[in-house]
């Protein structure tokens, strides 16, 4: 009876594959990027993603600017995690004049650094979230994100172009009862964390939008360049906190999770592991932030004091000559990465020995990880590659610098 | 800040001083910091195609290597299993300006190994071209891509060399070479024409046009009906 039924033959529809243009302004594609899907029924056959409508050029307008002048074009670029990009540029231009900063630097920076992991990663949580369809836990990010605002800009005087590292320091010390500020969201943070996670982790439908969706494995994912929680969850162990440790990392107590299937499940998971993991180096350098000096005394970089450029002839001609012509960076060049919140996030500087580079490089995570969504979402449906850009991580600015 | 005002004087009117290396941590080998074993296997290897090694920044190796040879010598660094560079992590290049060679810049990382390596690669020029090594790491695709659309470096057998940043018909020529004006090389009037003139199908590849028709215009008939239509006269 039914084997009749189905010798009925298919009636002969028109069945050319689709072209659909998602972006440039679509609120799921995070900002403004074009994707441009070819489509069988709802299945993705291809997608090429059209980038560029941020463009602005940084890495020319750095040939033209002093050293230190490169370091508020550094936070626009990845406005999800400003104090991140501040830091690895002048750590990058530090490590390429030999200048090693005082170690309450070195523990300020990593406060900044972690803090902005978190607040870089509440984003992505907040937002992937509203992709699958839960409203709820972006509020929640989004509350917490807030006091992260309010932290830099009780700090740097902005809440996202925050521009607070110099060459040699940072623009200021903290302000008084900052860190005691920084501490009480360290030990909320945990409770917000556990409401999300019990909303998503075990929940039917982030499950099934999540699993098994966009898996890449571990070779491949090397292979396509992913770095930072990318890579993680397809098993590789490659953290450049633990492996290339840069600011005594090997001294603090903390683990570097890792995932097993590569699928958007397991970036989900290790960027909520990531976040808990942050609050603990927090913890440890809260304690640990010792008394002392911020900036260097290394009279390359640092200002001589008002008194002594009133007093002293030398220290005026000195505060004279760096105003005037700015640091000077010996020739050659320099790589230096530290463990981005979205992936290795490096800074190639190369110098002539002058006050300007003659070439200044960022290395963007984002931009090498979505060159591998034409892969991930082939055979997909069209809502799974929303899913797939969303569990990236990407920012745009960063993309298109 | 300063500890004595006359040695700081005397330090800015020194100038730029060399590094010493002793800042951050090393990204390299343990031990001696002028010696890097994958360095050493590459001349050995190699020879004359290893143009020339030097440290930078304290200890960061830089090997140059012959460009024509380029995807011959990444292939070994990444397969030989004692050097298993299996993360291509940038590809980028310089322009010094005053007509010198544009160096092509390939930064590596050994995960097994925790090893960094720099590879440079020199092009004239007035030949500005090079081997692509997308089919050695895919991460070269896009990478390889935005060195062509800012540098003008063409990468033999790149399998989809576009621009990436700039639009598709942007003539004004690559943004970050040196003889390139800050400000463009039309004026702002015909720079703003051609934003204006854009056309959203230029960043279609040439492909994806044939699917689905030819955008703007009647969708083409579905395949049943073409059919009847051939069979009535």
């Amino acid at each position: 009876m039914t084997e009749k039924i189905l010798e009925f033959p298919e009636p002969a529809l028109g069945s050319e594959p689709m072209l659909l243009n998602l972006g440039p302004q679509h609120p799921a594609t995070h900002g403004v990027l074009r994707l441009i899907c070819e489509l069988d029924g709802e299945t993705v056959l291809k997608v090429t993603p059209d980038i560029g409508f941020l463009h602005s050029s940084f890495e020319k307008l750095g040939e033209y600017r002093t050293w230190n002048q490169i370091v508020p074009l550094t936070d626009r670029m990845d406005y999800l995690a400003p104090l991140m990009y501040n830091c690895v540029y002048v750590m990058a231009v530090e490590k390429l004049m030999g200048l090693e900063v005082t170690e309450r630097c070195k523990v300020v920076r990593i406060l900044c650094m972690e803090m902005d992991r978190i607040f870089s990663h509440l984003l992505w949580l907040g937002t992937t979230a509203i992709d699958v369809g839960a409203f709820t836990p972006f509020l929640y990010a989004f509350q917490e994100r807030e006091r992260i605002y309010d932290l830099h800009e009780s700090y740097t005087g902005a809440r996202i172009t925050t521009s607070a590292t110099r060459i040699g320091g940072m623009m200021a010390d903290f302000p008084d009862g900052w860190t005691d500020s920084l501490r009480d969201f360290v030990n909320t943070l945990p409770k917000t964390l556990d409401e999300i996670e019990s909303l998503l982790t075990t929940n039917a439908i982030h499950l099934g939008r999540t699993l098994d969706i966009g898996v890449i494995s571990g070779e491949d994912a090397l292979n396509y360049g992913f770095t930072g929680p990318n890579l993680r969850a397809s098993g590789v162990d490659y953290d450049l906190r633990k492996d290339n440790p840069y600011y005594d990392y090997e001294t603090y107590d903390f683990d570097v999770p890792i995932g097993e299937n590569g699928d958007c499940y397991d970036r989900y998971l290790v960027r909520m592991e990531e976040m808990r993991q942050s609050l603990r180096i927090l913890e440890q350098a809260l304690e640990r932030l010792p008394d002392g000096p911020i900036n260097v005394a290394d009279p390359r970089v640092s200002l001589p004091s008002k008194t002594d450029c009133m007093n002293d002839m030398e220290s005026m001609i000195h505060h004279f000559k760096l105003i005037t012509e700015g640091i000077m960076v010996p020739a050659g060049d320099c790589y230096f990465a530290i463990e981005g919140s979205k992936g290795e996030l490096g800074m190639y500087v190369v110098s002539d020995g002058g006050d300007k580079p003659v070439r200044w490089r960022i290395r963007p995570p984002s931009f090498v990880n979505l060159s591998v969504i034409a892969k991930l979402a082939e055979g997909h449906l069209v809502s799974d590659l929303i899913m797939i850009n969303a569990s990236l991580d990407i920012v745009l600015g960063e993309i298109d610098r | 800040m300063v500890d004595e005002s006359g040695s700081a004087f005397d330090a800015v009117e020194q100038g730029p001083q060399a590094s010493e290396g002793d800042a951050g941590t090393p990204r390299g080998d343990e031990g001696d910091p002028s010696v890097h074993p994958s360095v050493t296997a590459l001349q050995d290897r190699f020879g004359e195609t290893v143009l020339h090694h030097e440290v930078q920044a304290g200890d960061q190796h830089v090997v140059f290597v012959d460009a024509a040879r380029n995807r011959e010598i990444l292939e070994w660094l990444r397969d030989d299993p004692e050097q298993r560079y299996d993360l291509l992590v940038d590809v980028t290049a310089v322009d010094y300006g005053g007509g010198k060679p544009i160096q092509v810049v390939y930064q590596l990382w050994s995960v097994g190994h925790k090893r960094a390596l720099r590879v440079k690669c020199e092009v004239p020029l007035d030949g500005l071209s090079i081997n692509s090594v997308v089919q050695l790491w895919n991460a070269a695709n896009w990478l390889e891509r935005e060195v062509y659309d800012l540098f003008g470096v063409e990468f033999v057998d790149h399998p989809d060399l576009r621009r990436i940043l700039m639009p598709q018909n942007y003539a004004e020529g690559h943004p970050l070479r040196k003889d390139f004006p800050l400000r463009g090389r039309f004026s702002r009037a015909e720079q703003t024409r051609r934003a204006l003139s854009q056309d959203y199908r230029d960043d279609y590849t040439t492909e994806s046009l044939e699917v689905g028709g030819t955008p703007g215009l009647a969708p083409p008939e579905p395949d049943g009906l073409t059919e009847e239509a051939e069979d009535t006269p």
